[in-house]
């Protein structure tokens, strides 16, 4: 089977600070991660390779220091890396970002693409979902498990208030959740070697995508005004009985005239 | 002069701290609560490959070199000083003697599984008469056809009874004084030998030391490991590599309990500020800061001329004297900035100054470090 998981790297940070003038994320300084979601998805393949048998072919789009995020997925275990970078790709949105990525994928052998729910530092859950569609493949979003059965594939969905088994076809695309399962370690001797592995490079030219649906000029949502939440000022507890605590609460309230 | 760290060793130490903050953090408390082997860190150890980190791929090792080993050792060290111990024993003083000692057989046998993590390593050369003075084993063994007979007993052992291969050594002949002690890889089921008493300690509580009796152990011949009369050297150049992984783990104890006086001295107020804003504090934090870093130095280029094949006893001596005696000063100065909360076991302050204690003493003494360095000087 031949899978490709599609990764992103983001800063290592639930509280991404804005840059109020332009809007765009403040990366210096913040240490990068592999996203959540897509490390699960990862792991997951990394998993089938273990169970069944896989070639595993890691993806990313971004500066050429997200070379180090594929790095650290071959350290993981998977066979090959593949970072798609290229001014022109810069400041995508969703739309672009999945077209691009759909380009590259279309030029790879796989059975089953694999990408994360969402991206911590952007929250879409879209670009997973717009891969499939540019590619014409059956999606199943929000997977949480993972089953082969010859060619078919099950995966337990899951939903506001239940969940779905659901029966796919392969070729197709998952997205997954960071909750599907604990990604394993690097080893020490897998990251020595992951650093002697060919990165491959794919950049515009290698790309059959058009010039209308890439980068920021390919992007038809813009961003047009992003800040920083107030911070509400900090909370007090209290540890009383109940009767006591709500006395206390309805004081204070009356106190802020709210009551 | 290069103090970067190369991509590879700072992924790495990336990931051994990770791996010691999520998987070996949570358990370092009660490990030393219940003086527990933590078996369940060291099964996940295994898998990650954290027992063979310096020997080649194809003696079953990670393929990386004595730095990130070391780093390991650090990392794992700064949060549990107990597991520290148990990948440097492992390593250093197990597999390191057989990989440089051993022949292609024995490397085949006993390094292959021992890097890959199938098996757990020891070294047994204490005994309750020869301590600082090796030299005065009574441990004997005896040749006897195909096999050594081997009689007497070993204390202080770490990794006693949960490792399955040891590095032993006995008095081939007496007459010889230390041209007659000899080294032998010993496993745990051969007829005869046997695992003694569990020490109570006051640190490193965690980590298995125990006693190992040799009642007409049958040992295999060609188990003798190197030159039957050269195990005094054996064990002195064993112990040279091992003192730069107590220096690791003393180094690592020194770091994890700066880190914890940090974030407490930020948030315990005392006379409406943080105590952090004490110039007391801020001047201890600093002289502990810089002695870390000066240690860190000493270890690290001890491991460099360790890989590089160069002379390096009297610099793992350097490094473990220094490292030892900063990690006894800072963890003691740590407690002392805790305040009564940090003579508790409510806080990890207190177990890291009873961890550090050890790196003053095993491995050698931090008084026969100080003989190593001034005979290399004096000579």
């Amino acid at each position: 089977m031949n899978i490709v998981v599609s990764i992103k790297q983001v800063p290592d940070t639930n509280e991404v600070k804005l840059d109020q003038a332009t809007g765009t994320l403040i990366r210096e300084g913040v240490p990068s991660i592999i996203n959540p979601d897509d490390k699960a998805g990862l792991e997951a393949a990394l998993r089938l390779k273990d169970q069944v048998g896989a070639h595993v072919t890691v993806l990313t789009m971004g500066p050429p220091q997200a070379a180090i995020a594929l790095r650290e997925a071959l350290a993981m275990g998977a066979d090959e890396a593949i970072l798609v970078t290229d001014r022109a790709f810069g400041g995508a949105d969703t739309w672009a970002t999945s077209s691009t990525l759909a380009s590259a994928i279309a030029k790879l052998d796989y059975d089953l693409i694999i990408t994360g729910r969402q991206a911590i530092d952007g929250d879409t859950a879209q670009v997973g979902p717009q891969i499939a569609e540019h590619l014409g493949l059956p999606n199943v979003s929000y997977a949480e498990e993972l089953w082969v059965e010859g060619d078919t594939l099950k995966v337990k969905r899951q939903y506001e208030d239940r969940y779905h088994i659901i029966r796919v076809k392969t070729p197709c695309l998952i997205t997954a959740l960071a909750e599907m399962n604990e990604p394993r370690y690097m080893t020490p001797g897998g990251i020595f070697d992951a650093f002697q592995k060919e990165i491959t490079e794919w950049h515009r030219a290698d790309l059959d995508v058009d010039d209308s649906n890439i980068g920021l000029k390919g992007s038809p949502t813009r961003v047009k005004k992003s800040f920083t939440k107030a911070v509400k000022g900090q909370g007090t507890v209290v540890t009383m009985e109940p009767e006591e605590s709500a006395n206390w609460l309805t004081d204070r309230l009356r106190e802020k005239f709210i009551l | 002069m290069n103090f970067e760290l190369n991509n590879e060793q700072s992924m790495a130490r990336e990931m051994f701290a990770a791996f010691a903050e999520k998987e070996v953090k949570p358990l370092a408390h009660d490990i030393d609560e219940e003086e527990r082997f933590p078996a369940e860190t060291v099964e996940k150890m295994k898998k990650y490959g954290f027992f063979g980190i310096p020997y080649p791929k194809e003696l079953g090792g990670q393929g990386c070199d004595v730095l990130t080993y070391i780093m390991c050792v650090e990392e794992l060290s700064k949060v549990c000083g107990t597991t520290g111990v148990i990948v440097s024993a492992h390593t250093s003083l197990c597999a390191d003697p057989i990989y440089k000692y051993g022949t292609k057989e024995q490397k085949e046998k006993y390094l292959v599984p021992l890097a890959s993590g199938k098996k757990i390593g020891a070294f047994g050369l204490t005994e309750p008469g020869a301590g600082t003075d090796a030299s005065g084993q009574q441990t004997k063994a005896v040749l006897d056809g195909d096999h050594y007979v081997l009689n007497g007993s070993k204390i202080f052992i770490t990794n006693g009874g949960v490792a399955d291969i040891y590095v032993v050594f006995a008095m081939t002949d007496k007459s010889k004084g230390v041209k007659g002690i000899s080294a032998f890889i010993v496993e745990k089921e051969f007829p005869g030998f046997s695992i003694g008493k569990k020490e109570k300690k006051m640190g490193i509580r965690g980590s298995a030391t125990t006693e190992l009796v040799f009642e007409n152990c049958i040992v295999p011949k060609e188990n003798l490991l190197g030159q039957e009369g050269k195990g005094f050297s054996v064990a002195m150049t064993t112990l040279d590599g091992g003192r730069i992984g107590i220096a690791a783990q003393a180094l690592g104890i020194a770091e994890g309990a700066l880190d914890e006086t940090i974030k407490y001295v930020k948030e315990r107020k005392q006379f409406g500020r943080s105590i952090a804003a004490f110039q007391n504090t801020q001047f201890r934090i600093a002289d502990m800061k810089t002695k870390i870093d000066a240690a860190q130095l000493l270890v690290y280029r001890a491991a460099m001329l360790k890989q590089a094949g160069a002379k390096f006893s009297t610099e793992a001596a350097m490094a473990k004297l220094f490292a030892a005696e900063t990690a006894m000063a800072v963890t003691t100065e740590c407690v002392q900035l805790f305040g009564g909360y940090g003579y508790t076991r409510e806080y990890p302050v207190e177990r890291m100054m009873r961890d550090a204690k050890i790196t003053e003493i095993y491995e050698g003494t931090s008084e026969v470090q100080r003989m190593v360095i001034s005979n290399a000087l004096l000579k």
